[in-house]
């Protein structure tokens, strides 16, 4: 009994179950559809590249990976979500894009400047967009949700008119490389691998780990005790718009176009639920960085994996949702007191049949 | 102390009122040959916005007891594909399909208010669960775009003309033009003066400001938190049914894609009307203002015709982020004189 509660009081117990689960999931689907058991597991070389189930998963998984490690930092920081990361990601695809295909341009094969340009041109305007919900959060003091709502409705639409209502299509193979192949390897992986391995240095390295945990569980003190509360809250959110800015130029690069309305659609909510998923309480304070990376790929495996047992993409949302509630509900207070409860009525009353 | 509280909300609530006029004699003065003065136009925004004002009265209610409810634009999505589907595969009645859907409304609400009142789970995260849910029930129904024509009775009614017997002008061909309003117009005011006076006169309605105001001191008073809170979110849904059938009474058709970001139409009609995201303080009148304030933006954008129409959309977000800047101006100031 108490090795059970060892192991399910892990803090990441939840990710890493879930994980398992939808693994358990794959495997029976491929026994009961008569293929491989293993077939998620293999990887093989076709192409010249890397290719198999896992592959796709890590692959597809990148953008809400790199979400999450600025969602992670924003929910431990402010206690709220910043929900503007999707439109936020569609305004960096579409302005990278327009710098480098030039205004008004629907579709080009070559470059109007360098790509490297184009594409710090917007994951700058990102970050400019984190530094805008991050004043109106730490130095104003308004509700992070309600704050990043502004620029949740009004990123897409801007977007759109930098791209003139228009997709805009850029064909040019150095830009394709982003979202494409490096060697072997797809590029998306290394890209969200050497993001989190920044950010998991900078954290263990530095105190800044410590502080923004310490701004979460009490943003008074922390002032009291010398710390520019204010200043870590609003470096959070610059940190969530870096990433979604990294994360719309990779989501523009796999389309090769700036499709202002598609890009980023929903993944505020995958980002939210990786970190939920990961074992972190929304409610700030304490953060597990690498509990919200495996969220992350969980919530793409279970994405992948209703797409391989025939779920629509239309009606996945009723899953995810039902595993949201079945989540927050485990993490719930009243609900850990209740099962607690239970179990020491439970031992009370195996005590008095003992007795 | 008081007096002054009152003061700095009410200036908000004047502020809203004096932009709306200010924006809508603006239009007039700058589109007076595209018709703009006529009444007509002022009722046209009335109409279609029937629907965002029902809902935009369910979400004041619940941002007063200080949550917020983002499933309502999937919601109406689900009750305008549940009515078409309804009528037009199922051959159903259409009164009783729209009690079914009020009932939905309901079971909706108590299930997102319970677990926000009773298991303390943040009403974002649950609201959001259900906005996925309701999105996704949608595409369970049907996946097609459904257009309800076969029903006659649900047909009259979105046909109904209301007249009104003064603003009448003759057109650019000489016929008489007497301005009207649909059902959903009545239905949606009633819909407002009735949650005004619940807010003001009844037990629930000044429960749901205390909670909003303090928590603890209002579980002190002895009034039941917890279930003030699931009583909101079955309001809110329930008042975004209604909304979801003057919806479905507008555009005659279901489909996955329909009101998609409305909940923030709501959120940000809520917020330029006045009423603090912290909550206890707001009130339905100046969400009306909030919603005529986001059908004159979208009216003028549309007017122009130039214009892309996402600019309405970025001229929403900056009165939005404008008033949250003021409501936090107002709220430093207050913080101050203490």
């Amino acid at each position: 009994m108490s090795n059970v509660k060892k192991i399910t009081g892990m803090r990441l117990f939840l990710p890493i179950f879930c994980m398992v689960l939808v693994m358990a999931v794959n495997i029976l689907y491929d026994v009961a559809s008569g293929n491989f058991a293993l077939n998620f597991f293999t990887i093989s070389i076709r192409n010249g590249v890397l290719y198999g189930r896992l592959i796709d998963i890590l692959n597809r998984g990148s953008e809400i990976a790199i979400l999450a490690i600025g969602m992670t930092l924003v929910v431990s920081a402010s206690a709220g979500t910043d929900i503007s990361v999707g439109s936020v990601m569609s305004l960096a695809a579409s302005f990278c894009c327009m710098l480098l295909a030039g205004y008004g341009v629907s579709s080009t094969t070559d470059l109007a400047m360098p790509l490297i340009a184009g594409v710090l041109g917007g994951i700058l305007l990102a970050c400019v967009c984190g530094a805008f919900n991050g004043f109106l959060v730490a130095y104003l003091n308004v509700q992070p949700m309600v704050a990043t709502l502004i620029l949740y409705s009004a990123a897409r639409a801007i977007g759109l008119l930098l791209c003139n209502n228009l997709i805009v299509y850029v064909r040019e193979d150095s830009f394709k490389t982003i979202g494409g192949y490096l060697g072997f390897i797809p590029t998306p992986i290394v890209i969200a691998a050497v993001c989190v391995v920044i950010v998991a240095v900078i954290l263990k390295k530095t105190a800044l780990g410590l502080y923004i945990q310490s701004v979460g569980i009490n943003k008074r003190a922390s002032r009291i005790a010398g710390l520019n509360s204010s200043r870590i809250i609003f470096l959070c959110y610059v940190v969530c718009g870096l990433g979604a800015g990294i994360a719309g130029v990779v989501a523009a690069s796999r389309i090769s176009s700036a499709d202002s309305n598609n890009i980023g659609l929903n993944y505020e909510l995958d980002a939210i639920l990786s970190v939920a998923l990961g074992g972190n309480s929304l409610g700030g304070g304490k953060f597990n960085l690498a509990g919200s990376i495996i969220g992350a790929y969980t919530i793409q495996a279970i994405t992948t994996t209703l797409y391989a047992l025939g779920v629509s993409s239309d009606v996945a949302p009723v899953y995810k949702a039902i595993i949201v509630i079945i989540i927050v509900t485990i993490q719930a207070p009243p609900f850990k007191a209740y099962m607690k409860k239970r179990s020491a009525k439970k031992a009370l009353a195996k005590g008095g049949a003992a007795a | 102390m008081k007096g002054k509280k009152i003061n700095s909300n009410t200036l908000l609530l004047l502020i809203t009122i004096a932009l709306f006029f200010v924006m809508y004699i603006a239009g007039c003065v700058v589109y007076a040959n595209k018709g703009f003065t006529h009444l007509q136009t002022f009722l046209n925004v009335l109409i279609n916005n029937a629907g965002l004002l029902c809902v935009a009265c369910g979400m004041t209610c619940v941002m007063l007891t200080g949550g917020i409810d983002i499933s309502v634009g999937s919601l109406i999505a689900m009750d305008c594909m549940f009515l078409a589907v309804g009528m037009e595969r199922w051959g159903m009645s259409a009164p009783l399909l729209c009690l079914l859907v009020l009932v939905i409304g309901l079971v909706f609400g108590a299930v997102q208010g319970f677990c926000i009142g009773y298991l303390e789970i943040q009403p974002f995260i649950v609201t959001m669960a259900g906005m996925f849910f309701a999105r996704g029930m949608t595409a369970v129904i049907s996946t097609d775009q459904v257009s309800i024509s076969s029903n006659q009775f649900f047909v009259n009614l979105a046909n109904m003309k209301f007249q009104i017997p003064f603003g009448a002008y003759t057109n650019s061909k000489g016929v008489l033009q007497i301005p009207f309003v649909r059902i959903t117009v009545l239905i949606a005011l009633v819909v407002l003066v009735v949650v005004f006076l619940m807010l003001r006169y009844t037990k629930f309605g000044r429960s749901l400001y205390a909670v909003g105001g303090n928590e603890q001191s209002a579980t002190m008073m002895g009034l039941d938190v917890k279930r003030t809170k699931l009583k909101a979110y079955m309001l809110s849904s329930f008042l975004c049914s209604i909304g979801g059938i003057c919806y479905c009474l507008n555009t005659m058709s279901g489909s996955v894609q329909q009101a998609l970001g409305l909940e923030m139409d709501a959120i940000s009609s809520a917020v330029i009307g006045g009423t603090l995201l912290t909550g206890g303080v707001g009130n339905v009148i100046g969400s009306f203002f909030g919603v005529l304030i986001n059908g004159t933006i979208s009216t003028l954008v549309k007017t122009n015709g130039k214009l892309l129409s996402s600019w309405s959309n970025i001229a929403v977000a900056a009165l939005l982020c404008f008033f949250i800047v003021l409501q936090s101006i107002f709220a430093k100031i207050k913080e101050s004189k203490k």
